[in-house]
């Protein structure tokens, strides 16, 4: 229906702009026509919309439209029709060649034409004709499209004589399906249902498919036998799409896990502290991004667009600040009693989420998307969100950048020296409280861009945070401690098996299930995925 | 034997807890019941119900500070034995309903009629008798721990890696328990109790009598958790707290001392669940929630982990001022209770009766050395009391604690 009503609309576009041009010539002909449609019963309408197919002019697509959605009147006062609109109690008229309004009308005053389920599909094989001319490509394409779905015979006769003419190869794609959905619902020869199925079959698509059980449990013989063939085809094809689209999910909940744990990962591997706060440190990332918009919103809002931008290193500052705060303030107290420092940061992460709570309110705030984040598009039978797609990049982005400060910068070679042996480090003479303060900070900090890109597609409350901890701790253990890669790895793995297990045992019973074999996981190699060798382990 | 067993736990400490708690144990509700209403010393039927939760919370924080104050094992996920016990005795108290619910099935719970099941699970059945259910209560939990904790000693995961996979445990629980078709009531939880045993559960003296019963559970678990402490036994669990591979190489077995203290920590925290249900008069999944199982850890800490009744002390102390503050200042209660973790782990790693201990034997010390003659002053307590004390927490000062400081695991 949604694809018919688009039809409509483009219709209406075309029809806007040809129109004018048309209008010194053949206007007065055309609304004699439409204005015949007022008179008779079905069969005589049926022959008056064949006259006005016969002009061949988009002109008369917007009527046909309108009588087949039921939405054509004529006024009984002088017989004239009208593209009426229920408004209230009275009908807005439109006229149906113009487009143009032309003021309401009571219930009494005008009457529908009315239609039966031949005329309609007459009109739709009609429109379909009609616009297959159309000179914007989309028309035609969105025509071929309206034939394909109507699976009508009448359209053949169209169609082939727009396939001589069409040049884009697209349109032509797009005809050649729906000639062949056509044939297979015609009468014709046996030779050319086969040709049809093998175009079907190479179309692959849900529409092809249910086409093809249609035309298998309809026919018999040779096209029988190429349907069945070309279902099993298409339903092979259409599982490893599907395939792909649980891997795309997966890797999706991959890149957020991956994010969520990958401040954590530096924490945790690089200095043995168990931050309970972590996820606390990714909700102020996403406030940070609220109040960045609402800001813009109220002084500059021309700078939407760019609000996550501003929000990234605010994010990263406000966030590190607050970890490094916290290192100073409370953790460099408790280093060496691991346990400890679990349950400083668990009051740490009440306090800030009790906090956020007395000064944003405990309610969901509205982060809003930037158009470049909202919408979706078609990878062969995939369906692809840009916020999604975003996230995926960003998170990547977040850790090659990780990576790079880590391995190239003079930061990242202490930060590696403390992480591997401490004393050694300190009496080389790095200063290793510095160091710890810093990279709790950077841990932080990456925590609260995590927070802006999960901003745009969680729930902005207090608990942000809280449905994160777990998870992140689940990736940073499985992946191994003190190891990026070992994130990476386990987080991308976490979130293909969360996507994999829940067609078959539901999103809760699959965490469920990820959860156990994390335990047993750990059991096995209590150090993770990727667990660090030689004297820094033993030491 | 039994008795020789539970008499060596007996000491001038032991002695003043338990007077302290017949005292409480007979005056709650001799005063609810006895005293008349309007008299000052009249207790309220609510009352004796939020005293009898606190009792019940006591017994977990005793559960807890059992593994971890004697053990090592921090606990994230304790609560979540606490809610099994719960369910089993919460799944007893359903089928005492009968035709008595909404509509009036006389084996399935509401519940069940509502989602349409036809016939009772299997594992519900036996839970309309209570020796069998009492025993679930025991049984469940102490199973659950014993294959968890068979696993994690044996591979020996220790230290946060622990901790971390017990809250894994109870989140897991606690997803599992909010779905419909486990069979335990999802999201709502079992509620709407009729009564228990035959006694009305909203009644004065079932209310009492629920509290008393919660007070002598706590005791005998006390009496247990002392004697295991002041054994041979108890010595071994404290040497693998403070040198786990050391003991391992002396030649005990540490992973079956660990996977003991552990599965009979998970049994008392069901018992304390089991009584902490019919008084509160509901159990859903929201029991599970990792953060309880945190702050039971919270109210150990605070009284002092390692002494048995600091956790109890702790339990009631922090609960108290969470009933007080939520009603006064909700908004307060979480900054207080974080504040509360900061503070207690920085300034008081020792819990208030740990330091208490401390400043205690400290005088004595200061006393003994002042007068020599004087020796009669019980010299026991002074050398039991700082071998109670955990020893591996070094005072909070960043130049000590640094060497090494660079892995998540204990030193050893």
């Amino acid at each position: 229906m949604s694809n018919l009503k688009s039809v409509f609309v483009l219709l209406c576009l075309v029809a806007g702009l040809v129109s004018p041009a048309l209008a010194q010539s053949d206007t007065a002909s055309l609304r004699s026509l439409v204005d015949a449609l007022a008179k008779g019963k079905y069969a005589e309408t049926e022959q008056q919309i064949g006259a006005l197919v016969a002009t061949g002019d988009p002109a008369v697509a917007p009527a046909l439209q309108a009588l087949g959605a039921g939405d054509l009147y004529f006024r009984k006062s002088d017989a004239q029709v009208f593209i009426a609109k229920k408004n209230g109690k009275r009908f807005t008229l439109t006229d149906p060649l113009t487009l143009e309004a032309e003021g309401d009308a009571g219930k009494r005053e005008i009457k529908k034409i009315k239609v039966n389920n031949k005329l309609r599909r007459v009109i739709r094989a009609a429109l379909g004709s009609l616009t297959l001319m159309a000179s914007d490509p989309n028309v035609r394409v969105a025509a071929a499209g309206a034939i394909f779905k109507a699976q009508d015979p009448a359209g053949i006769d169209a169609l082939e004589t727009a396939l001589a003419a069409e040049t884009d190869d697209n349109v032509r794609l797009a005809m050649e399906q729906a000639h062949a959905a056509a044939v297979l619902n015609s009468d014709l020869d046996e030779a050319q249902k086969l040709a049809a199925v093998e175009t079907l079959s190479e179309m692959g698509n849900r529409e092809a498919l249910s086409l093809l059980i249609g035309v298998r449990s309809n026919s018999e013989g040779a096209v029988r036998d190429a349907a069945t063939h070309a279902v099993e085809k298409i339903e092979k094809s259409i599982a490893a799409w599907n395939t792909a689209q649980n891997i795309w999910y997966g890797v999706s909940l991959g890149s957020v896990l991956l994010l969520a744990a990958i401040g954590l990962a530096i924490t945790f591997g690089v200095m043995g502290v168990i931050n309970m706060a972590h996820g606390e440190m990714v909700m102020i990332g996403a406030y940070t991004t609220f109040v960045v918009q609402e800001i813009i919103r109220t002084s500059a809002p021309g700078l939407f667009d760019y609000s996550l931008f501003i929000a990234l290193p605010l994010a990263f500052l406000t966030a590190g600040l607050i970890g490094i705060a916290i290192e100073r303030g409370v953790i460099r107290w408790l280093y060496g009693r691991p346990l400890e420092t679990l349950l400083a940061t668990w009051g740490i992460s009440l306090i800030l989420q009790q906090a956020v709570r007395s000064v944003f309110g405990p309610t969901n705030r509205e982060v809003g998307n930037p158009d470049w984040m909202s919408g979706a598009f078609e990878l062969g039978q995939m369906t692809i969100t840009y916020n999604r797609m975003w996230i995926v990049v960003f998170a990547l982005l977040v850790f090659a950048g990780l990576m790079l400060v880590l391995k190239k910068t003079p930061f990242g070679l202490y930060t590696r020296a403390v992480t591997q042996n401490r004393r050694m480090a300190a009496s080389m003479g790095i200063r290793t409280p510095w160091i710890d303060a810093l990279t709790f900070g950077l841990g932080s900090g990456i925590a609260g861009i995590a927070g802006v890109a999960l901003s745009q597609i969680d729930n902005v409350s207090p608990n942000l945070g809280q449905g994160y901890i777990i998870d992140s701790f689940m990736v940073v253990v499985f992946g191994g401690v003190g190891n990026l890669w070992g994130t990476l790895v386990g987080a991308m793995t976490l979130g293909v098996v969360n996507k994999f297990l829940e067609p078959y045992a539901g999103a809760v019973l699959g965490k469920i299930f990820v959860l156990v074999f994390i335990i047993l996981f750990i059991q096995k190699r209590p150090r993770g995925l990727f667990a660090l060798k030689g004297r820094a382990v033993e030491a | 034997m039994m008795t020789s067993f539970l008499f060596r736990a007996m000491d001038a400490r032991a002695g003043v807890f338990l007077a302290i708690m017949a005292a409480v144990i007979i005056l709650v509700p001799a005063g609810n019941l006895l005293v008349p209403h309007g008299s000052p010393f009249h207790v309220p039927t609510y009352a004796v119900t939020l005293m009898g939760k606190y009792l019940t919370y006591a017994l977990l924080a005793l559960a807890v500070d059992l593994v971890w104050g004697y053990c090592g094992i921090l606990s994230l996920g304790h609560a979540a034995f606490f809610a099994l016990g719960g369910y089993a005795m919460g799944m007893y108290l359903m089928r005492q309903i009968g035709t008595r619910g909404v509509y009036g099935d006389p084996t399935l719970p509401d519940f069940m009629v509502f989602l349409n099941w036809q016939e009772l699970p299997w594992y519900w059945y036996g839970f309309d008798m209570f020796w069998f259910a009492a025993l679930m209560v025991l049984l469940v939990p102490g199973l659950i721990a014993f294959v968890f904790g068979w696993f994690a000693f044996r591979s020996r995961v220790t230290g946060v890696y622990l901790s971390i996979i017990t809250q894994a445990l109870t989140y897991a629980l606690l997803l599992a328990f909010f779905r419909n078709d486990m069979g335990f009531g999802g999201n709502n939880g079992l509620t709407d109790f009729k009564d228990i045993l035959g006694f009305d559960i909203q009644a004065d003296t079932t209310r009492a009598g629920l509290f008393a019963a919660s007070g002598l559970a706590l005791v005998l678990s006390y009496m247990i958790c002392r004697s295991i402490t002041r054994s041979k036994l108890g010595k071994v669990l404290v040497a693998v707290r403070d040198a786990e591979s050391r003991i391992r190489f002396l030649g005990y077995r540490v992973e079956h001392y660990k996977l003991f203290v552990w599965t009979l920590s998970a049994m008392m925290a069901g018992v304390a669940g089991a009584l902490y249900v019919p008084q509160v008069g509901i159990i859903n999944p929201g029991e599970f929630a990792p953060a309880n199982s945190i702050e039971v850890v919270i109210w150990v800490a605070v009284g002092g982990r390692g002494t048995l009744v600091g956790a109890v002390l702790g339990a009631v102390l922090v609960n108290f001022a969470k009933t007080w503050f939520t009603a006064a200042l909700p908004e307060i209660w979480l900054f207080a209770l974080g504040g509360l973790f900061v503070f207690v782990t920085l300034f008081l790693p020792k819990g208030i009766l740990g330091t208490l201990n401390d400043g205690w034997s400290a005088l004595r010390q200061r006393r003994n050395s002042s007068g020599q003659e004087d020796g009669t002053g019980g010299p026991r307590p002074q050398a039991k009391q700082s071998e109670d004390a955990p020893a591996s927490t070094p005072p909070p000062v960043p130049a000590m604690s640094r060497a090494g400081a660079s892995h998540p695991q204990p030193a050893e």
